[in-house]
């Protein structure tokens, strides 16, 4: 097992973004030492170690700085390989898997957050109906590539799982301050199932923030941010 | 060994650097596929069908599974013909820092070369200085993950060649279009070096449209926003 000081993580605890890359290492059991950073602030450590996107998270190994969660994630899979892995071992598993993780980040986030902080009621309902039409194509890419199985990565979770599931926290949020329902029953049973299961994994415990936090912060920043980091 | 042509197929056009990435891979590996030309203007059934998250090409067809997204396909050929030339580096930490920039290609350099063509002039001259930033960047990577050598992946091309060698032609197509020189002697040395050893490669060679021929192709496009927006 490396030492605690050769893993360093700069993050946010709010950060969906950041939570994944400690989710991963949870996973696989690596100490690390966490290096929370401040919402309106850039540490010196930060800029020099992301010095293109000046955004957590921010892994460091043996002094080397490695950005984006996903990226980070794959590197920890690949850096890592006694334990559970994180990419399925077929490749058009993994394809699929890095698929959806990056449609997640590009398009399905994007429109989330768009539809959470759209002024004029009236054009929600259009905004809302793009978020449903990407979560029914995760719906349906979950009976796909769970197999059967609890997690989008099968019996264990995956990387699908920690780039979804990462989001859970501020979904949630989301539903509670425009009391609307994005994950349903009736239109993403699966979804719903797995959102419990991942939310429940012992990896995952404790590292996607309460909804009640959340919700205290989301107030706070109001009004919200037009552009979301997105790492 | 070459695949059977029937149970390869790449869906694509000719002047999309994002389809050149995947021919590139595939000559490569010595991939035998079937090229499907989508038709310019109204999008395919096929296409429609086998990409429905973002309808875009280019779509690989492997045993009549489909995948999307450049990236996504490369690293599934890699992956799947895993013997021969190797695409991705083996090290951890290599692969991690070819994905960063490659993804920093697709997210921020080349968004910035697309949309000069459209610009206001003073538009135009932010996403200049955002391109030779960009470009700044690259010429110090391939110093460090060259290594000497005549690739950003050493003795020959790997993955983010590939990624960042698609967008030679338009890159070339946009110093015609505007009269602004990018790849130039005196600031990225080493690119213009690299730039002509990966466009002689034999995997490459005829792949990547010449820049006269995607002038035309950008001025169609442009013609057609133009005339649309009058519309």
């Amino acid at each position: 097992m490396e030492g605690k000081s050769s893993v360093k993580l700069l993050g946010a605890f709010q950060s969906p973004f950041s939570n994944r890359v400690q989710i991963a290492l949870n996973l696989k059991s690596v100490d690390y030492e966490y290096l929370e950073q401040t919402f309106d602030s850039k540490s010196e450590l930060l800029l020099k170690s992301n010095p293109v996107h000046k955004k957590i998270p921010v892994m460091i190994h043996d002094d080397k700085p490695i950005c984006e969660s996903l990226i980070i994630i794959q590197y920890i899979d690949e850096q890592w390989t006694s334990g559970p892995t994180i990419l399925p071992t077929e490749a058009y598993d993994r394809a699929l898997a890095r698929f959806w993780a990056a449609y997640l980040d590009d398009k399905l986030f994007p429109c989330l957050f768009e539809y959470c902080i759209t002024e004029p009621e009236e054009e929600k309902p259009t905004k809302f109906e793009r978020v449903r039409e990407g979560l029914a194509l995760l719906e349906e890419a979950f009976m796909k590539t769970s197999k059967g199985k609890t997690f989008f990565g099968g019996e264990n979770i995956g990387l699908l799982d920690i780039s979804f599931g990462s989001f859970l926290g501020l979904l949630k949020t989301g539903e509670k301050m425009m009391n609307v329902k994005i994950l349903e029953e009736s239109t993403t049973p699966n979804l719903v199932a797995w959102a419990d299961c991942f939310l429940s994994h012992q990896a995952v415990k404790g590292v996607v923030p309460e909804t009640d936090v959340l919700v205290e912060l989301a107030k706070k920043l109001k009004p919200m941010e037009k552009s979301h980091p997105k790492n | 060994m070459a695949e059977e042509g029937s149970s390869v197929k790449l869906l694509g056009l000719w002047p999309s650097p994002y389809v050149n990435r995947v021919q590139i891979s595939l000559k490569l590996k010595s991939i035998d596929y079937e090229f499907i030309e989508e038709p310019f203007g109204p999008k395919s059934d096929l296409l429609l069908k086998s990409n429905p998250a973002h309808k875009k090409i280019p779509v690989f067809f492997h045993n009549q599974r489909a995948i999307s997204e450049s990236l996504i396909i490369v690293q599934y050929i890699d992956e799947q013909w895993s013997s021969g030339h190797s695409i991705l580096p083996s090290n951890p930490l290599d692969r991690a820092n070819a994905r960063f920039w490659a993804a920093y290609a697709d997210d921020e350099w080349f968004p910035a070369l697309k949309n000069i063509l459209m610009a206001s002039e003073e538009e135009r001259l932010v996403l200049e200085v955002k391109m030779k930033e960009g470009l700044a960047f690259l010429e110090e990577t391939f110093v460090k993950s060259s290594e000497g050598k005549a690739f950003f992946g050493g003795d020959d091309i790997s993955f983010l060649d590939i990624a960042f060698g698609s967008f030679l032609g338009w890159l070339k197509a946009v110093e015609k279009l505007t009269g602004v020189s990018f790849l130039d002697e005196s600031s990225v040395p080493h690119l213009v070096v690299w730039a002509d050893n990966f466009l002689s490669h034999e995997a490459v060679n005829g792949i990547i449209p010449e820049p006269d021929a995607l002038v035309e192709v950008a001025k169609m496009i442009k013609a057609m926003v133009e005339s649309q927006a009058k519309n």
